[in-house]
């Protein structure tokens, strides 16, 4: 089912979205929020005001018109931060607090792995790691490292 | 660390009260550019380095704030962009999941913005502050305020008296253990070291009475059995000899080997002892913010097995392995003093099985390490099931709760699996080894005697201690296992020791031994993970005020309340008691001052007189009666079959949520503390007993400072001020009657309120025309 919402949303020169209800209420700072970012990052978007109050849900991205897709993914690109680690380059220690050099979608960098707890295994095989400042770094598919990252990776399960 | 303040205005007197401190030297590698970049009469007064670029991909970029722009450049290009200083310029930041975002605007648009991970996040707003600075110095003219607190010079968090690291930045500090951690326990067998000592000279002396059977074997096959077969008869005073030394030489090795395991063993029994108490200590002292990320399952398994685990090694293994040592090193020597070349050929297997050890070493390390892990994760199960028992049975979540389990246990299995493939192939393969030894000495030996080399008393001498040597060489294989077993352990338990309390003592502590009550908060900002909880918050509050913090769930109430009583440190700004940090004060003698009651009173296993004199074991029994009168609990104890010596349950089941409040305001109320702290004391019971423990806590709030957390606002009535949190904010301070007045976010708090009430008070008159079910058993 393509319809077009019954709100506008339109990006103001502060770089901030504006929502438009259909009763002509506007609403600034407007911030797509992913529901299930890991598990089913297209299902379930939630447009909600900068107090937190849902606006609009949006069952599906791909329902979407084309326009309003495209403005609402690169305001989500700009807000998500999770690395996903392709490679492990090297860590420092197996004992934590250890230093990890990951090659990731965004480049190569290091941080600090706090304890073996805050890695966390989710569904299937994939890793959610946390470091030391609460930053969350993605392993979608632990088996679909390479070998020797897979090594230095199996010392920390 | 600098303090600053005093340094040399050295850019030049037009700015020179701006600049309080000299920033800390440009990053390497950026110096050379900016440099290049700046005017002639243009100086850096602050810097961020960005780790990240407009598309979040990880790549280094600096923002400069100097006396007449911003700056900012990026490590991909040579670009730069510059701001110079003009109205209406605002320089803002933000963060959302662990990416911080810096944002230059106009009074009508965004001008540029970047992003940063939030390890920069200090520095970012310190750039804020030093921009904002410039930004009104230079529009104009009048010199900002001088700070006039010391402040940190890598983050400029205010230093307060006796501080002489910032707090922040010492946390900061991440360093792995070293691989050597068995060695690490010498700490804890330090005291011990006389009856280690004796313990080893004993083990030396036992190992040399056992090699002095086999050495006897020689001259017994030499000069009586042999000279027999050829004829000549046996010397029964000789064989009597040697055998007497045999007899004597066993009975000598069985002293001295119990002697020696029963000292060692009662040493290692007390190092054991004393590495589980330290551990349980020192996990004590670790934040709340330890144990909210820690279960509580692989924390028992840590101070129970593993510190067990280690003491079977020290006691038993170390032992075999320090005598199976001395035992090689003096075969060698015999052997070497008997016949140099029968004795070389013997020893050539040696060097094979040690590098096999070396080679498993390896293998099985990790194996183990991750079998631990994997029983952590057991018992886990169970620490999470068994606490929750009511609510997997009332969803009948029993079956799942079973398969949870079950696929825990697999792969436990498996991993065990993994390891023992590796294991079982290692005990084998060394006794084959052992087997070649002996053939190799035969075939030699025959082949020495045939030669007229040796005798034929040196060959069985040299097989008795072989076979001895190899036996030993196969229990020696075992302690692969075992050591890596106990440095995994090691390991586990030093995680624990080594972890630096995210709440620190202070290094120079300000000792206050009366507190008057004044609180005071600072700019106080807390950011949990990347979440920012709180922030900015600042609130002065006099001795004997009664504060209430008021808003939804989620504003931060209980946040505040965590932070004042130092369960976690703030993240930025300060909080002040009597008007010094509350970092700069011993942790356990701060919370002295505090009394703490909260939503879920915790009871522990013991009597309820033991239970209210928690927080002063030393009370009179006097004492502990006025304060449960006091908190209207001493009628309802004396109703329990014990009165005050009746046992409570782990967690207080035989008595009501409001039976177990009022012991715990008595419990507070017995430590008379100046400084009182309710969170949600009364929302988990009805509206009856509210009153009930609103009038024990009227006699426990009566001249302390208290600050009080409640849902239902009419339990603040009585509050002097009233503090509404909104999202991690203040938004409103006033009284009941003052922001009533004003009709702000405490008007809607109350008017919605207001109206639940009533609902509840016409269900509560349905409730009484039932008939009453009866005390609580």
């Amino acid at each position: 089912m393509i319809g077009a919402p019954d709100y506008r949303l339109q990006r103001n020169p502060f770089g901030r979205l504006e929502l438009t209800t259909a009763d002509g209420e506007t609403h600034v700072g407007v911030v797509p929020v992913r529901a299930f970012p890991i598990s089913a990052p297209d299902e379930g978007i939630g447009l909600v005001d900068p107090d937190g109050h849902e606006l609009a849900w949006i069952a599906r991205l791909s329902e979407l018109p084309e326009d309003l897709r495209r403005l609402l993914e690169s305001e989500l690109a700009g807000r998500e931060f999770v690395p996903e680690i392709k490679r492990l380059i090297s860590v420092s220690s197996f004992a934590t607090p250890s230093t990890w050099e990951v090659e990731t979608d965004r480049r190569t960098t290091r941080f600090v792995l706090k304890g073996e707890e805050d890695i966390r295994r989710l569904d299937n095989s994939a890793l959610l790691i946390a470091d030391s400042h609460g930053m969350h770094f993605l392993i979608r598919d632990r088996y679909a490292l390479d070998a020797p990252s897979r090594r230095l990776l199996d010392r920390f399960l | 660390m600098t303090s600053a303040t005093d340094s040399p205005p050295s850019h030049g007197a037009a700015f020179a009260a701006a600049v309080e401190q000299t920033p800390s030297p440009l990053p390497a590698g950026w110096s050379a550019r900016v440099q290049a970049q700046l005017a002639a009469d243009e100086a850096v007064l602050a810097w961020l380095e960005i780790d990240l670029d407009a598309s979040l991909r990880f790549a280094a970029g600096l923002i400069l704030v100097t006396n007449t722009r911003l700056l900012a450049m990026s490590s991909d290009d040579a670009s730069l962009r510059a701001w110079p200083y003009q109205t209406g310029l605002r320089l803002s930041r933000s963060d959302h999941a662990g990416v911080g975002t810096l944002e230059l605007c106009t009074t009508d648009a965004r001008l540029a913005q970047w992003h940063y991970t939030l390890a920069a996040d200090v520095a970012a707003g310190r750039l804020i502050d030093h921009f904002a600075r410039q930004l009104d110095f230079t529009l104009t003219g009048r010199p900002p305020p001088a700070p006039t607190q010391r402040l940190c010079a890598s983050c400029e968090t205010p230093l307060l008296a006796g501080q002489e690291q910032c707090p922040l930045c010492s946390k900061e500090i991440h360093q792995p253990p070293s691989t050597w951690t068995l060695l690490r326990l010498g700490r804890f067998a330090r005291p011990y070291r006389g009856q280690l000592l004796a313990g080893f000279t004993l083990s030396l002396l036992s190992t040399a009475a056992t090699l002095v059977p086999p050495y006897l074997t020689m001259p017994l096959m030499d000069k009586v059995l042999i000279p027999y077969q050829n004829g000549q008869l046996i010397d029964p005073a000789l064989v009597a000899l040697y055998l007497s030394g045999l007899l004597g030489a066993a009975l000598l090795a069985w002293i001295l080997g119990w002697a020696r395991t029963y000292i060692l063993a009662l040493v290692s029994e007390r190092i054991g002892a004393d590495l589980r108490t330290a551990t349980y200590e020192h996990l004590l002292t670790l934040s709340q913010e330890y144990f909210g990320g820690k279960r509580t399952g692989d924390l028992m398994a840590r101070i129970g097995s593993e510190t067990d685990r280690i003491n079977v090694f020290l006691s038993l293994h170390l032992l075999d392995f320090a005598t199976d040592v001395l035992m090689i090193l003096m075969t060698t020597v015999i052997l070497m003093s008997i016949d140099v070349r029968l004795a070389l050929v013997t020893l050539l297997p040696l060097p094979i099985i040690a590098w096999l050890i070396h080679i498993v070493r390896e293998r099985l390390r990790t194996g183990f390490e991750r079998v631990d892990r994997v029983w952590a994760e057991v018992t886990n199960v169970l620490a999470d099931t068994i606490p929750g028992i009511r609510v997997v049975k009332a969803f009948a979540q029993e079956a799942r709760e079973t398969s949870r389990f079950r696929t825990a246990n697999a792969h436990n299995l498996e991993v065990n699996d993994r390891v023992n493939k590796i294991w079982s192939l290692f005990s084998p393969t060394v006794t084959l080894l052992t087997e070649f030894g002996l053939l190799i000495v035969w075939a030699f030996g025959i082949w020495q005697i045939a030669s007229d080399h040796i005798s034929v008393g040196v060959l069985t001498a040299f097989l008795a201690y072989i076979s001895r040597f190899y036996l030993r060489l196969d229990s020696m294989s075992r302690i692969v296992s075992v050591t890596q077993k106990a440095a995994a352990g090691a390991k586990r338990i030093f995680d624990i020791l080594d972890h630096v309390s995210s709440v620190p003592e202070p290094t120079t502590p300000v000792h206050l031994p009366q507190v008057s009550g004044r609180i005071e908060l600072r700019g106080v900002g807390f950011r949990y993970g990347t979440r920012s909880v709180t922030r900015d918050i600042s609130i002065a509050i006099a001795p004997g005020e009664m504060v209430g913090l008021v808003g939804h769930s989620g504003s931060g109430k209980s946040t505040l309340v965590n932070l004042i009583c130092r369960f976690y440190d703030v993240s930025e700004g300060a909080i002040l008691i009597d008007g010094v940090d509350i970092r700069s004060l011993p942790v356990a003698e701060y919370r002295k001052h505090i009394g703490l009651v909260l939503q879920e009173p915790f009871l522990f296993f013991g009597t309820i007189a033991e239970n209210i004199a928690y927080g002063k074991p030393e009370a009179t029994r006097a004492e502990v009666v006025a304060a449960a009168r006091a908190a209207h609990a001493h009628e309802f104890i004396l109703r329990l079959p014990h009165g005050y010596d009746s046992l409570v349950g782990e967690r207080g089941q035989a008595l009501s949520g409001g039976e177990r409040q009022r012991i715990s305001i008595a419990r507070a109320l017995l430590i008379d503390p100046p400084i009182l702290i309710l969170d949600e004391a009364t929302s988990s019971v009805d509206t009856s007993t509210e009153k009930e423990i609103q009038k024990a806590l009227d006699n426990l709030v009566r001249g302390r400072t208290t600050i009080a957390i409640a849902h239902r606002l009419s339990t603040l009535r009585d509050a002097d001020r009233l503090v509404v949190l909104d999202r991690g904010s203040v938004v409103e301070v006033g009284s009941h009657a003052q922001l009533m007045a004003c009709e702000g976010h405490y008007y809607r708090l109350y008017q919605a309120q207001a109206r639940n009430v009533d609902q509840e008070d016409s269900l509560r008159s349905l409730d009484l025309a039932r008939p009453s079910e009866g005390e609580r058993p």
